[in-house]
């Protein structure tokens, strides 16, 4: 499956979700009413300016954080309602997570890295098949300390897709790499879409990758302002930055 | 103020809890130093005033009767200041209201009125009226658990004399700060008395008129204690004289001194401790603010500022720990210690008694504690601040990790991957795990050493009451009688068994060491008073031997198959080549011991007794008192319960409290390492725990990281500890080993148990104290940020 059917179901949907961050009397909106659908299988691209509200809404698609206002929906359950326990058990089940500094462990080699979340996980594939996806089936034995920031995130999309997650998150997972090094981890990211066939949305201010992308939707200050369906998404080697 | 100041106060107030952990551990070191230095200071200056003001004599001599005439030999002796005669009596009480016999020691004052040496202090009343027969001074104590009063009459038995007394005064002496009964080994100021009469009728009765059978010295300045007493000996021997003995054998003395060796002992093995974890806790913390100050550093030193600057204001933030650490450790030392006096008050009587350490003390405790800290200090300070401001400034480089035996022990034992990050983290920073480990370790050995005290004291109630002294009563008899003395007491009220037992004072000589002891003559099968061997075990007396204590046999390097010389300090004053057959364990005294008959018949005598050990009928004790009162050839009785009771109760009052308060100490560092510890975990790996609650751990599983990795170097640290504590148990058996008690060596199951089970909770509620900040970090905001 290469891009979402227009009927395929929806995986998660959000409906007029609003955050407010209070500090101290100040009060910032970082959301303002955003509803949406992720289809199965979708390669979503977020795009926006420093502030726009991307990560914000990552972060309550991922369970990390809750909205003001509004529900959220994975299949059947509302996240909204859910305790601190159950939404960790949300995203132990459900989510992967591809962070631009890659968070890996320092003290775990890059098996153990991904055995950390297959060890918890109910149907996860083996760290080696996870980390062979992700072209790193040499490289099970090395401390993070001893790859480079592209091997680093390839293992950190390793740990993500190890459980089969309905949703993989990316919060700029280029961010901190030169662009051929970006380039081969955005095909590890579109191959693991495509075999797995998470939902998968894909963060960046970086407006060349919207190309890859089988829908971008672009946010501004809070909102949606744009959400359109590339016909033919590219690959990313078509890609440069 | 300036800048890099007002950084300092705000960094301290950032990491007060930290801070305060650390000053909390060297405020404990603190606090036993100046308690323990401080007390010594007070009781050792009140008794050196008290013993001057007072002129306590320097050396004591009994003797059975001498004339009065060989005074002036005595005062002639080289050395000799003073010399006064005296007569000493024992006398059994009979007191109103007191259903059993109490004993008194009956001191003569010498016809001028005031002795010249060991001067009373008058408390209430006055002297004696030195015409009139009747009147006494009783020491205070006696008097106030009594209720005497001037003007109180009560009666005694001298000699078989019975007499009515009426109190003129009572005083205090500096021969008798502590005061203990003949034959008992607690003061009990109930039942044993100190009174001072007029020496003409005391005379009378001992049938000493133009005699004395006591004598004390006060010796010039520069004069040698050793040669006045040799020649005393010499002087004193025709006329009975069973050893001169310096201030080093007084009893009040030797208690006191006793004591002084405990309380050094206190100071010179618990504060080092605490001081040592408190120097290895500030370079932890200090260390860790330090690797976070980094760029910071760098940019002072671009901006300018010279590495001594910085080293200097890093240096003074472990000052301003040492400076909260030493100044509650202070505090604390200073109401201890007088708490810990007032303890002493209770069984030292000295006229005055305030705690006041001294500068010593002080001075001494906040160098040490100021001390530990910079010292903790320098080694995180130096190390940053010789940092080139270009290096400083970049970040350090990630923490690189390899693999080596910690993998063959994951895959061994099939650890989870949190369970590898605990065992990868600890092998990475050996030298921090290192600081836990000791830390948790130094905590159990303090454990154990205070808890050592408990089987110690069990061990020796054992023994001392269940045993060795099976014995209810034991009569000391006026003087020395024949076997059916044992067969009359037999016939008492109540008595189920009666056994009789010989003491005579000796010298005993080996190679060119020698002790003033008693020679206990012990009846064959003796079954109320036994002997035991080292391990505990009752022995019978082997033969015609001589059977030592340890203690007093390693004093005087004899083993067993040597021949002692024993010198007999009473007639037929003989001196014997005896063969020591055995050692034996006794914590109280250092009386030597052989078979009665082996004795008698070295004196060619027929037996004799001059005590009886009596089981006897609780419920014809009141019977048995009775009698014993009336009864003339008693001069003494020892009432072992009630020395049950009052060790027990006396140990309940004072070891007791001061044991749990210094485990509470020892605790205190488990929870201060730990602590400190696991927020250096907690605020190193933030983002890495984090990050693990993104990918779906619960709180409890990260938590397990933090915790585990703090418990797992607690429960490896537990067994060290243990090991150290066996040490310093031995450290405190040899300190609180003295001339008076010989402790125990025992450590049990319990008290290793004990220890661990209490540093492992410390350890653990420390740990989850931390884990707590695990749920107060912002997931998203610790991602943003960069390792």
């Amino acid at each position: 499956m290469t891009s979402a059917e227009a009927d395929a179901p929806a995986v998660l949907r959000t409906e007029a979700i609003t955050k407010v961050y209070r500090t101290g009397a100040v009060a910032v909106q970082a959301l303002r009413g955003v509803s949406l659908a992720l289809a199965e299988g979708d390669l979503v691209v977020l795009l926006g300016a420093s502030g726009s509200g991307k990560s914000t809404l990552l972060n309550i698609l991922g369970g990390l954080d809750r909205p003001t206002e509004g529900q959220v929906w994975f299949r059947e359950q509302n996240l909204t309602t859910l305790s601190d326990s159950e939404l960790t058990l949300y995203r132990r089940a459900h989510v992967g997570f591809v962070f631009q500094f890659y968070n890996l462990v320092p003290s775990l080699t890059a098996r153990e890295n991904v055995a950390l979340v297959t060890e918890i996980a109910t149907a996860p594939m083996r760290p080696e098949e996870a980390l062979d996806r992700v072209g790193l089936g040499a490289r099970l034995n090395h401390f993070p300390a001893e790859l480079s920031g592209g091997e680093q995130q390839r293992v950190a999309i390793a740990r993500a897709i190890a459980k089969r997650p309905g949703l993989l998150l990316c919060d700029e997972p280029t961010g901190a790499l030169d662009s051929a090094t970006g380039i081969t981890v955005l095909e590890a990211l579109v191959e693991v879409n495509r075999d797995l066939g998470a939902a998968t949305v894909l963060i960046t201010h970086n407006a060349a990758i919207q190309a890859i992308a089988d829908r971008v939707i672009t946010m501004a200050d809070g909102r949606i302002a744009g959400d359109s369906r590339n016909a033919v998404p590219l690959r990313p080697a078509q890609v440069s930055w | 103020m300036r800048a890099l100041d007002r950084k300092l106060l705000r960094d301290l107030r950032r990491i007060w809890a930290q801070s305060l952990a650390i000053a909390l551990v060297l405020a404990c070191g603190i606090m036993v130093l100046v308690m323990a230095d401080g007390t010594l200071r007070s009781l050792s200056e009140t008794r050196a005033a008290y013993y001057d003001r007072h002129r306590f004599a320097d050396v004591f001599a009994g003797v059975t009767r001498a004339p009065r005439s060989l005074l002036d030999q005595v005062a002639a002796i080289d050395g000799v200041a003073q010399a006064e005669a005296r007569i000493v009596l024992p006398a059994v009480l009979d007191l109103d209201g007191m259903a059993e016999p109490a004993t008194a020691r009956v001191l003569s004052l010498p016809a001028s009125g005031t002795p010249a040496l060991n001067l009373p202090l008058l408390r209430a009343g006055r002297m004696p009226d030195p015409l009139r027969e009747a009147e006494v001074l009783v020491n205070e104590p006696f008097a106030e658990k009594n209720a005497l009063h001037p003007g109180d009459r009560f009666r005694i038995t001298l000699k078989g004399q019975r007499r009515d007394l009426v109190v003129a005064g009572v005083i205090l002496s500096p021969e008798f700060i502590y005061t203990i009964g003949p034959g008992t080994i607690m003061p009990d100021d109930r039942h044993f008395g100190l009174i001072w009469m007029n020496e003409a009728p005391l005379a009378a009765a001992a049938d000493l008129d133009g005699a004395f059978n006591d004598l004390t010295l006060g010796l010039a300045r520069g004069a040698s204690e050793a040669a006045v007493i040799a020649a005393l000996d010499r002087l004193l021997a025709p006329y009975g004289g069973t050893g001169a003995q310096g201030r080093d054998r007084q009893v009040s003395h030797v208690f006191l001194n006793s004591e002084f060796q405990q309380l050094t002992t206190i100071s010179v093995t618990i504060p080092p401790v605490f001081l040592i974890v408190s120097a290895f806790l500030v370079n932890m913390v200090l260390g860790r603010l330090i690797a976070l100050e980094r760029s910071q550093i760098g940019l002072l030193k671009a901006l300018g500022y010279g590495t001594g600057q910085i080293a200097g204001h890093y240096l003074k933030m472990s000052v301003g720990i040492g400076i909260g650490g030493v100044a509650m450790g202070l505090a604390a030392g200073w109401r201890a210690g007088q708490w810990m006096t007032g303890l002493y008050a209770e069984y030292f009587r000295f006229p005055w008694l305030i705690y006041d350490p001294g500068p010593r003390a002080l001075t001494l405790s906040a160098a040490l504690g100021m001390a530990a800290v910079v010292l903790g200090a320098l080694r995180a300070v130096w190390s940053s601040a010789r940092l080139a401001p270009a290096v400083a400034m970049s970040p350090p480089a990630p923490p690189t990790f390899h693999r080596g035996w910690v993998d063959g022990v994951g895959r061994l034992l099939a650890l989870r991957q949190s369970s590898m990050m605990i065992l990868r983290s600890v092998t990475r920073w050996p030298g921090r795990a290192a600081v836990t480990f000791f830390g948790v370790a130094a905590s159990v050995a303090v454990l154990v050493g205070c808890f050592f005290m408990f089987d110690a004291m069990d061990l020796m109630m054992d023994e001392l009451f269940v045993q060795a002294n099976r014995q209810d009563v034991t009569l000391i008899l006026a003087d020395a009688r024949n076997d059916i003395a044992v067969t009359d007491a037999q016939g008492l009220p109540g008595v189920r068994l009666a056994e009789g037992g010989f003491a005579l004072p000796v010298r005993l000589s080996f190679g060119a060491t020698s002790r003033l002891t008693t020679l206990q003559a012990r009846a064959d099968g003796a079954e109320l008073t036994r002997l035991l061997d080292p391990e505990g075990h009752a022995i019978a007396l082997p033969g015609d031997g001589l059977v030592l204590p340890e203690r007093l046999a390693g004093r005087l390097g004899v083993q067993p198959g040597d021949r002692v010389q024993v010198e007999l300090l009473v007639p037929p004053r003989e001196t014997w080549q005896v063969e020591v057959t055995g050692l034996i364990r006794q914590s109280l005294g250092e009386e030597v011991h052989m078979a009665r008959a082996a004795v008698f018949r070295r004196m060619r005598q027929p037996p004799q007794v001059n005590m009886i050990h009596l089981s006897v009928d609780p419920a014809a004790l009141p019977a048995l008192n009775a009698r014993v009162k009336a009864t003339p050839a008693i001069a003494g009785l020892t009432s072992w319960t009630d020395v049950e009771a009052e060790v027990e109760a006396s140990t309940d009052r004072s070891m007791k409290s001061v044991t749990l308060i210094f485990s509470a100490l020892g605790v205190l560092i488990a929870l201060g390492v730990v602590y400190n510890a696991a927020r250096i975990q907690l605020a190193e790996r933030a983002h890495e725990l984090a990050s693990l609650r993104v990918l779906g751990f619960s709180r409890a599983e990260v938590g397990f990281v933090l915790v585990g990795e703090m418990m797992l170097l607690a429960l490896l640290a537990i067994p060290a500890g243990w090991g150290l504590g066996y040490g310093f148990a031995a450290l405190v058996h040899q300190g609180f080993s003295t001339d008076v008690v010989s402790l125990p060596f025992q450590i049990t199951r319990r008290t290793y148990g004990l220890a661990a089970l209490m540093v492992g909770v410390a350890a653990l509620v420390a740990a989850l104290w931390v884990r707590r900040g695990l749920d107060r970090v912002d997931l998203v905001q610790a991602l943003k940020q960069r390792e």
